[in-house]
């Protein structure tokens, strides 16, 4: 029996903003001292009352409409109930039922488009770290990180394979870099995934009456293998005519498998409502067509203008787009080569091929390096003569070759001669004077 | 109308024994029974509302302000450990 | 007379003139307050250092020429507002030894304005129940009778106040916890409209509903305070921009132009007979110095009862949520029962299948009721109606009811779902001697109407014999 993989994906990407989403400790909380980056708010004491970051809800607005969004002008908080050490208050503030953007899209380089759900503002939970202490077992926990500004995006379940899947992300990571609305590094959790997967026998239509969510995973190497692993199992499940359990699972790095989590699964009855300490958000239009303008140039669009403008290879093209800093940086420096008769294409080998350090070598100093790089000396006729006699007398052989047709031994000629110089002459000169003789 | 009050009762976090559960069926149900009078209130296409003071876009500027220290984080626990709120390994407790 | 039974405005006037000093006025309450525990259990904490230590910077403040609208004047707080390194409970065992790192906006604001802090009024718990006996540190008594009931929540706050054990108190209410135990011990209690005063550090019970304010002597030290607490709170995204009006100067107007509504719907079957004639007595009294007098037509408050349970419970299981015993606090055992109940109800009114039955319907008839008011309000100015169907019941009044509170506060709780102002005024005292009040309902806002009414009331009934009259303890 044949199957069909049909996987949808919950991705949570932390903001860098400057404070927290509800109040305003500092949101800069990686690596700091435990429970040090802490309030009433954030600690959920007693009396304490959330007020929302501005800049946050712009960002997530922003992240929504550069996947393509609608942002409806009516939006409002609300409260997920459930329990949990790292959850201070009890609850999540999350949105609802009128989360900031909806029915958006994303495209993938085979042309598929990936449906997005809904991009929602919500709070993150604090740290649980596991330990043994005096020989017990323990779980400690670290407020820092509660309450930082997290949006989560949804998309529908569009997805075959783990490799679209992982284009998604890179994709995605890309987007809020350009944003500049998180660092999106995944080594310090900035980006949290959850793929849920489940299989349709080939050929029939409709979901599947299960689906199984894979939670909390921070590399797209492991979201691969997570739905790879899952694919598999399910496959073996069905084939053995069962259905899979709904159940959310955890992924095992040690050996990329999944193990069941039902911990959390019995007690999923969130009890939403309105988040009565936050009044609504309505925006006017004006407002949204504000933040609209503020989008920069997304990667997809600049690479093909790259393409377009700069007579760039797509591979170069891709490279100069990754991220926005290097594409304003090879812009920067375009513009600059333009006055020293250096074209697009001289530059961006130049920075792909000699791999520089766009952080310490400013756009000017780029220029004047490739100028450097392609300078050529000057050598009198008489010197250039003599050495190419001394050449061609100690290179028979290629002299040969020269002859019986082979181009390209004349480049090694040139080569000789140039390395005999020990300067950097014109290599067209060389050659004029090379082929003078050997005619 | 029967009340599930053990799965009530676990969405509470509320450890209850036989005899609260028992208790708390017979006011959950009379509480319940009270409050059905409202079912006789005409509500079609009547507007909930969740806040009374009209407010709307109530936000705060994105600056960062400073913290409680450590100290006062964990002024009022009673188990801690190195700068960090301690409780019972989460996993061996629920597994 | 003793300075503990000064009202807040002569106890300022005396400060200002230097008859007596903080320290000597904060002493009166202080002993007062020792006298009295015993027989009525006000407090939960009381911070006798700190407030001499507060009296005497105050002294020292006067003497240098500072003036600020409470310099050195003695408060209780109901002790659900966070007042830094005080212990601040709500009345549970589940806080008993938690200490605040911070103060309540309330609180700031008060100390900004110069008070003295004599200690933590005793309530019911979490604000749980209109009698103090869901309080996990016992009942508070009532100060003329001590077999009665305060009321509550703000039970020992109102009754400090009635036993001249402070100067004046700060409650809050939800839907009557502030009028309707002033109305049980003969005070002043104002509700300002929801919004009006920061609900920030404030321990919630229905974040929707919450409503800090004073308890006093007379009208005019509940406008004194409320012009302290008053504004917008940055950090209570719910607090109105709105400006603040100096409350304690408007409180006279004219009369003439008041149009005052009655509606049969608030004397509701089962209400005390005594308590119907001194209300009714009281509007005539109003009447006959000039007031409009119109019959109007409210939607019953029985449903109310209903609509504030859902609500508030459901919030309620919310709010409650974080006393894990992780971060601070007992575990979720310590709460006592009243608590359970209601959370376990919310948590069932929200529960997946039941969210449109209970908690939408009652958030749409909500509406019904807001409209029903803003209907009212284009006829009249204020509505008079009795704050309590009783008068102050014995103590055990509770015992095993799953819904006392809710329903003894059904004549407040209509316009404490709209988030109307209101105050208790005491109207006169029964043949038991036992004090009625009767609450003034303005719309949003409307403190000034509500203010300059009562303060009318006081001022025409101010030669009445019952108004000498005090608790004898």
């Amino acid at each position: 029996m044949k199957y069909k993989a049909i996987i949808g994906l919950e991705v949570h990407v932390e903001l860098k903003t400057n404070s927290k989403m509800f109040c305003s400790c500092s949101a800069d909380y990686f690596g700091q001292e435990p429970n040090t980056h802490t309030c009433p708010v954030c600690l959920g004491l007693p009396g304490a009352l959330p007020v929302p970051n501005k800049k946050a809800i712009e960002w997530c607005v922003k992240i929504g409409m550069a996947l393509n969004c609608d942002t409806p002008l009516f939006s409002k908080f609300d409260r997920k109930n459930y329990f949990y050490p790292d959850l201070a208050k009890g609850y999540q503030i999350s949105q609802y039922d009128k989360p900031f953007c909806i029915n958006g899209h994303m495209t993938l380089s085979n042309g598929k488009k990936i449906g997005i759900r809904r991009v929602h503002m919500e709070e993150d939970t604090g740290k649980l770290i596991h330990e043994t202490v005096d020989g017990i077992k323990v779980t400690l926990i670290d407020f820092n990180r509660s309450g930082v500004p997290l949006v989560e995006i949804v998309t529908e379940p569009d997805f075959e394979t783990a490799e679209e899947v992982k284009e998604y992300l890179q994709k995605l990571q890309q987007i809020v870099r350009y944003l500049g609305v998180s660092n999106a590094d995944m080594e310090k959790g900035n980006m949290r995934l959850e793929p849920n997967i489940s299989l349709r026998k080939e050929g029939q239509d409709g979901l599947p009456n299960y689906k199984v969510e894979v939670k909390n995973i921070n590399s797209f190497s492991f979201v691969g293998k997570a739905i790879d692993y899952e694919i598999k199992r399910h496959e073996e499940i069905l084939e053995s005519g069962k259905t899979p359990t709904q159940e959310t699972r955890g992924f095992v790095e040690k050996n990329s498998s999944t193990v069941s989590q039902r911990i959390k699964e019995e007690a999923s009855d969130y009890r939403y409502f309105p988040e009565p300490d936050i009044p609504p958000i309505r925006w006017a239009d004006r407002e949204i067509s504000k933040l609209k303008s503020q989008i920069p140039e997304l990667p997809d669009e600049k690479l093909k203008r790259f393409i377009k403008d700069y007579a760039v290879t797509e591979y170069d093209a891709s490279i100069l787009t990754k991220a926005i800093e290097m594409a304003d940086y090879f812009e920067e420096a375009v513009k600059i080569g333009k006055s020293n008769n250096l074209n697009a294409k001289q530059i961006a080998n130049f920075i792909i091929n000699r791999k520089q350090d766009i952080n310490n070598i400013l756009p000017a100093k780029l220029i004047e390096n490739i100028l450097e790089a392609t300078k050529t000396e000057k050598v009198s006729e008489t010197e250039l003569e003599k050495i190419a006699n001394e050449v061609l007398s100690k290179n028979p052989q290629a002299i040969l070759d020269y002859k019986n047709g082979k181009e390209n031994a004349i480049m090694f000629l040139i080569g000789q001669v140039m390395r005999q110089i020990g300067k950097k002459i014109d290599a067209e000169q060389i050659k004029a004077v090379l082929t003078a003789k050997l005619k | 109308m029967k009340i599930n009050v053990p799965h009530i009762a676990k969405l509470a976090n509320f450890p209850l024994s036989t005899e609260e559960l028992k208790k708390f069926e017979i006011q959950l149900e009379e509480t319940v029974k009270h409050v059905e009078s409202l079912s006789t209130v005409k509500t079609n296409g009547i507007e909930p509302t969740s806040q009374v003071t009209g407010l709307e876009n109530v936000t705060r500027e994105d600056v960062a302000k400073p913290s409680l220290t450590q100290e006062e984080a964990l002024s009022n626990t009673k188990s801690k450990h190195n700068g960090m709120f301690m409780v019972k390994g989460i996993f061996e407790n629920e597994a | 007379m003793k300075l503990n039974q000064l009202t807040l405005k002569q106890a300022k006037e005396g400060l200002r003139k230097k008859e007596f000093s903080s320290l000597e006025l904060t002493n009166a309450c202080l002993e007062e307050i020792k006298r009295l525990e015993p027989k009525l259990n006000s407090f939960v904490t009381v911070t006798e250092e700190t407030a001499i230590e507060d009296a005497k910077k105050a002294d020292k403040a006067i003497a240098d020429g500072v003036d600020l609208p409470l310099l050195g004047i003695p408060l209780s707080v109901k002790d659900n507002f966070s007042t830094k390194d005080v212990r601040t409970t709500a009345s549970s065992k589940v806080l008993n030894e938690y200490i605040p790192p911070f103060d309540s906006t309330v609180v700031e604001r008060l100390k900004n304005a110069g008070m003295v802090l004599l200690g933590k009024t005793n309530m019911d718990a979490w604000a749980h129940g209109s009698s103090t006996e869901t309080s996990d540190f016992g009942p508070s008594k009532n100060p003329w009778d001590t077999k009665r009931l305060t009321g509550g929540s703000s039970g020992g706050s109102a009754g400090s106040v009635a036993a001249d054990q402070t100067i004046a108190a700060i409650g809050s209410e939800t839907a009557g916890s502030i009028r309707q135990p002033a109305s049980w011990c003969g005070v002043v209690g104002l509700k300002p409209t929801y919004g009006r005063v920061s609900r920030y550090g404030v321990i919630a019970m229905g974040s929707s509903l919450d409503s800090p304010g004073p308890i006093t002597k007379t009208v005019e030290d509940s406008a004194v305070i409320l012009e302290v607490l008053a504004g917008k709170d940055e950090l209570d995204a719910t607090t109105s921009p709105k400006p603040v009006t100096d409350y304690s100067k408007q409180l006279k107007r004219d009369i003439k132009t008041l149009r005052i509504g009655i509606s049969n719907e608030y004397f509701i079957t089962g209400i005390d007979k005594e308590v119907e004639e001194k209300v009714k007595e009281a509007i005539k009294k109003l009447e006959e110095a000039g007031a409009k007098i119109e019959n109007i037509k409210l939607f019953d408050p029985k449903y109310a009862i209903d609509v504030y349970t859902i609500i508030q419970r459901s919030e309620v299981s919310s709010n409650l949520a974080r006393y894990d015993g992780i971060r601070y606090g007992n575990t979720r055992e310590y709460f006592g029962e009243e608590a359970k109940r209601r959370i376990m109800f919310g948590t069932y009114a929200l529960s997946s299948g039941y969210y449109d039955q209970y908690y939408n319907k009652a958030q749409q008839v909500r509406t019904v009721i807001i409209d029903d008011f803003k209907k009212a309000f284009e006829k009249v100015d204020v509505i008079i109606a009795p704050t309590s169907p009783s008068l102050a019941l014995p103590v055990g009044s509770t015992k095993d009811t799953s819904m006392f509170g809710e329903i003894a506060d059904v004549l407040v709780e209509p316009s404490s779902i709209a988030g109307l102002s209101g105050i208790n005024i005491p109207v006169g005292l029964s043949k038991s001697g036992l004090p009625i009040g009767m609450q003034i309902i303005a719309p949003q806002f409307g403190e000034e109407v509500v203010l300059s009414t009562a303060f009318e009331f006081e001022s025409i009934t101010k030669g009445e014999d019952w108004r000498r009259l005090k608790p004898q303890l």
